[in-house]
């Protein structure tokens, strides 16, 4: 396709899931392929799936192995573009003006340098870059914009206009290109339903969560110093817990956590007591651990 | 891997229309697959130079499925297309997407329509009239042609407040964060002196309106007093409110209720809906909403308001199903039930109970004043 970043020196993609794996991020196929794609033909990814399913670590491993820096995004309601793109620093432009007043003294000569003056306040050194402008300019980068779902459907279009073109134009100084684009990962947790045009521009990945032998390897690639009994357990008990009704179905990053509070109190096996005391690094909501204590403990951790 | 080379080529332009076939087969089965989305998966089946099935599968979902919904259809069409089996899966109600206006087949277990929808239902409780109850009061349902007179000429009168949201473009304020831009201006215009700082603030911009009326047999009574509502409420703010009927099928009365003078508007519209008075089939009808008109961009951000008293004949789970997606895609759902302003109301109604969960605001409509009270909520939302 002619892109030549720095990831497409990966022949296929299970190429780069070996990169991945060197990072500690365990990525299935899916995630690979999509991941692979996404470079070798300049799209930007679209992530979706349940909180804690790993949307977050797979921009952040991805950034690793590029060896560059992750630019992060963080969208919430009335976002702009000030806040995305680019904005001026105000205080410094002001200085500069009361500096160059100071130097040339006398107000006469100063309608005649207001042009030259007014070019140099809109220059490159009073610009200050936010992810987006940020991420053009940095070769390689990896561009998170992460829980699109919480920014306004107006930040859509926007967003649609620089990832189609991977370019912006300011104003005052001119069209700013990407030398070369960089990786752009988007994620939402799909509290809204994202515009089409944009889904269109990128291409898709519902990310699951992981299967039982996947997650018992995240545990263990994470967690160097748990045991093979203990990762399992901790895993079949929130497989089963994703299968009760919750508000919020633990993700990968809870079964960390659980596993994390586990090793913390010298555990190496899970049992109804224990489970009990640390139920709440797992389920977040009052509601939840209602429902899985009147289920009863033991049947979420029967082997 | 060069010698090859061509062999492969061979594959891919022979593999292209087989290709093209599959992106086909899924758009018919209900998939929004277009042209683009047909050439992002060819180039990305190329860029994985794909040779087994695994491979194409992965290369077709990441380009053409686009939420969770989707998925199980593209799996199914996947192993049909790719097995050579004939008979594709098809997505429920994939019709749906082709018309809006399209009938609703009528269910077998549906008695004749009209009065039945009555049926199951206890007859209104009269209300005591007192003396000093305004027709603002009043029951739209049980007003006398002379009270009909003085309501429609009262609600000409209605000047609704609307939900209004932030636009991105900020606009001249004595408050607020400073306004960089002009401020600066301002100073460069008086060589480079500092005057008085200038101030912004984020602009206001009318928020969309959508109106979902219920015309079937059971709401007939309110069905005349809503529309010349919603005619209100269309002449106020044309651009930035969206009417449509529902009961047994799909229809967009904006157009007709934009014009000028109520009776004309409601004339037209009449004769736009197809359905008057018929039965309520209302998981599917929103569900025809959502698919032709809330998901390209009608809901979203838009405050939609039902106005139903949520009898339903067709599948609850599917009414349960499409008022959670229409919560998704818009800012928030108002649902007017005329009899909730009744005394004894209890919300029991199956319809009703399965969209609930999904309601931000659960309000009475049955009276001018409880209209008013609904345009509070509407602005507020």
């Amino acid at each position: 396709m002619g892109h030549s970043g720095p990831v497409s020196a990966f022949s296929d993609p299970e190429a780069l899931a070996d990169a991945l794996r060197a990072t500690g991020y365990l990525p299935d196929a899916g995630i690979s392929t999509a991941a692979y794609l996404a470079s070798a033909l300049g799209r930007p990814l679209f992530l979706e799936g349940e909180a804690g399913v790993g949307k977050t670590s797979l921009a952040t491993a991805l950034a690793e192995i590029r060896g560059s820096e992750l630019i992060r995004l963080q969208c919430y309601e009335g976002i702009d573009a000030a806040q995305a793109l680019y904005d001026w620093d105000f205080p410094r432009q002001v200085l500069h003006l009361r500096a160059v007043e100071a130097v040339s003294g006398s107000a006469s000569s100063a309608a005649a340098d207001l042009a030259a003056v007014e070019a140099e306040l809109y220059s490159e050194r009073f610009l200050i870059s936010r992810p987006i402008l940020a991420a053009l300019r940095t070769p390689g980068a990896v561009l998170l914009i992460d829980e699109i779902d919480r920014a306004d459907d107006e930040f859509e279009a926007f967003l649609l206009e620089v990832l189609s073109e991977f370019a912006v134009t300011i104003p005052e100084l001119g069209r700013i290109v990407a030398e070369t684009p960089p990786l752009v990962v988007l994620t939402s947790n799909r509290t809204r339903e994202v515009h089409d045009a944009l889904k269109r521009r990128c291409l898709y990945h519902w990310v699951e969560h992981p299967s039982l032998e996947r997650e018992v390897a995240i545990l263990r690639s994470r967690l160097p110093e748990i045991t093979a009994s203990l990762a399992r357990q901790v895993a079949q008990a929130v497989g089963r817990l994703r299968e009760v009704d919750l508000l919020k179905p633990p993700g990968v990053s809870e079964s960390l956590d659980w596993a994390r509070a586990l090793l913390a109190l010298g555990r190496d096996s899970l049992d109804p007591e224990i489970a009990a005391i640390t139920l709440g690094s797992v389920l977040k909501y009052k509601e939840d651990t209602d429902r899985v204590r009147a289920t009863g403990l033991e049947a979420i951790l029967a082997s | 891997m060069r010698s090859d080379a061509s062999l492969h080529g061979d594959t891919v332009r022979d593999g292209t229309e087989i290709l093209i076939g599959f992106a086909r087969t899924l758009a018919a089965a209900g998939l929004r697959v277009g042209p683009e989305r047909t050439a992002t998966f060819l180039s990305a089946v190329d860029a994985l130079h794909a040779s087994d099935s695994r491979e194409v599968y992965w290369a077709g979902r990441v380009t053409m499925a686009a939420e969770p919904d989707d998925l199980p259809v593209y799996d199914a069409v996947f192993a049909a297309y790719f097995s050579g089996r004939t008979r594709l899966p098809r997505r429920p109600a994939a019709r749906t997407l082709t018309s809006v206006a399209m009938v609703m087949p009528a269910t077998d277990d549906a008695p004749s329509q009209g009065g039945d929808e009555d049926s199951g239902e206890t007859p209104p409780v009269r209300a005591k009239a007192s003396a000093q109850e305004t027709l603002r009061q009043r029951d739209l349902a049980r007003l006398t042609a002379e009270e009909r007179a003085q309501l429609v000429a009262m609600l000409a009168l209605l000047r609704p407040g609307l939900p209004t949201r932030r636009s991105r473009r900020p606009t001249p304020s004595s408050t607020g964060p400073l306004d960089r831009r002009r401020t600066i201006r301002a100073m460069l215009a008086s060589g480079g002196e500092p005057g008085r700082p200038a101030h912004h603030r984020a602009g206001r911009r009318a928020r969309r309106v959508v109106l979902l009326i219920d015309v079937s047999g059971s709401m007939a009574p309110y069905a005349d007093a809503l529309l010349r509502f919603a005619h209100v409420l269309v002449r106020h703010r044309p651009v930035s409110t969206e009417v449509f009927t529902i009961g047994t099928r799909l229809s967009r009365v904006t157009r007709a209720l934009a014009q000028r003078d109520p009776d004309v508007a409601l004339a037209d519209a009449a004769e736009v809906i197809p359905d008057f008075s018929g039965g309520t089939r209302l998981g599917e009808v929103l569900k025809a909403f959502n698919d032709r008109w809330g998901q390209r961009g009608t809901a979203h951000g838009a405050v939609v308001v039902v106005f139903s008293d949520g009898w339903e004949r067709g599948s609850v789970e599917l009414l349960a199903e499409q008022t959670a997606r229409l919560r998704r895609l818009a800012r928030s759902v108002v649902w007017v039930n005329p009899h909730k302003g009744r005394e004894g109301y209890l919300p029991v109604q199956s319809g009703i109970v399965a969209a609930l969960p999904n309601v931000d605001h659960f309000v009475a409509g049955h009276s001018l004043a409880a209209l008013e009270e609904m345009l509070e909520v509407i602005r507020d939302a």
